[in-house]
């Protein structure tokens, strides 16, 4: 403990912790490919992990357009889970299941 | 000092993350997610992004979160077997994520350990002041274009959503505008000559 005390983060902290975060979230896109609501979180976590980047890059570079980006990047995840949910609704409305895999056709 | 509260985020949100991915229920997941949103809010609090991590709080938790809770709780949906699927392809799914991991890891440590390429930035991060402040000097002035696309985007989003979403019900008395603005007189008025002392 004391010598964690007297050290610094490094930028390889937050690369090393968002690369974790990103593998968890594809290997979740990768388990649950049959359940959109756990793709969807899933994806999520890949946003989040993507932000941890871009901070810790703006931190380590002294530069703060990446802390700008971050702001787009959540505008564009919440655009993308407001569309992704209704897309899911109307699936389950349709055919009262959201099992992505049986439904492999396209009609209309 | 920091390390530690760094570690301890970074193990919470960790494993909050792989909650995510592996619990059974719906609604536990999406709840982890939260949790999830909380500690990455912590570590972006260490950066000295303090404007991002509340903004991540309020969007996340209060917005994104709570519409996952709602469809979750709104649809029936039986999870257990897609948890049958799940377990099937649990090695090769870790087999791959840990190739995966490795793979991202190196290119973010050689990334890490050479020299940093911007050579004069056009927005310097001061931490005298409010980082706030530092986000809306920039944001509606050199950003000003990239600030409207979002907006647009999700206006667009909104539409989109509500379109998909929107129920045609029969038997709703509703208001045809095309209807009542292509009325002509001659279809809607008619003149009667009254008979004084008969009526109509």
């Amino acid at each position: 403990m004391e010598i964690l005390a007297y050290q610094e983060i490094s930028l390889m902290h937050y690369l090393t912790l968002s690369s974790i975060i990103f593998v968890i979230g594809v290997c979740g896109i990768f388990l649950n490919r049959k359940n959109i609501i756990s793709f969807l979180l899933s994806l999520e976590l890949i946003l989040l992990s993507v932000n941890i980047n871009f901070i810790s890059f703006a931190n380590h570079l002294g530069d703060l357009t990446g802390q700008i980006f971050v702001l787009f990047t959540l505008t564009v995840a919440a655009a993308e889970v407001a569309v992704g949910i209704a897309i899911l609704i109307i699936y389950f409305r349709q055919f009262g299941d959201i099992d992505v895999t049986k439904q492999n056709q396209m009609r209309g | 000092m920091n390390l530690i509260i760094f570690y301890i985020f970074a193990t919470l949100l960790v494993i909050a993350a792989a909650t995510v991915v592996i619990a059974r229920n719906a609604v536990h997941a999406t709840l982890f997610l939260i949790f999830a949103f909380f500690c990455a809010a912590g570590i972006f609090l260490l950066q000295g992004a303090e404007f991002l991590a509340l903004l991540l709080v309020i969007i996340y938790v209060g917005a994104v979160a709570i519409l996952f809770l709602f469809v979750v709780m709104m649809l029936d949906i039986d999870i257990k077997e897609y948890k049958a699927e799940f377990k099937k392809s649990l090695p090769v799914g870790i087999f791959f994520s840990v190739i995966l991991f490795f793979e991202v890891y190196i290119f973010m440590s050689a990334l890490a350990t050479s020299e940093p390429i911007l050579l004069e930035s056009n927005y310097p991060l001061r931490h005298d002041g409010s980082n706030i402040k530092a986000i809306g000097e920039v944001l509606y002035t050199d950003f000003f274009i990239h600030f409207q696309l979002a907006g647009l985007i999700l206006l667009l989003a909104m539409v989109g959503a509500v379109m998909l979403t929107l129920q045609k019900r029969e038997g709703v008395k509703k208001q045809n505008i095309a209807e009542q603005v292509a009325r002509t007189r001659a279809e809607s008025v008619k003149l009667v000559k009254v008979l004084s002392g008969k009526g109509v």
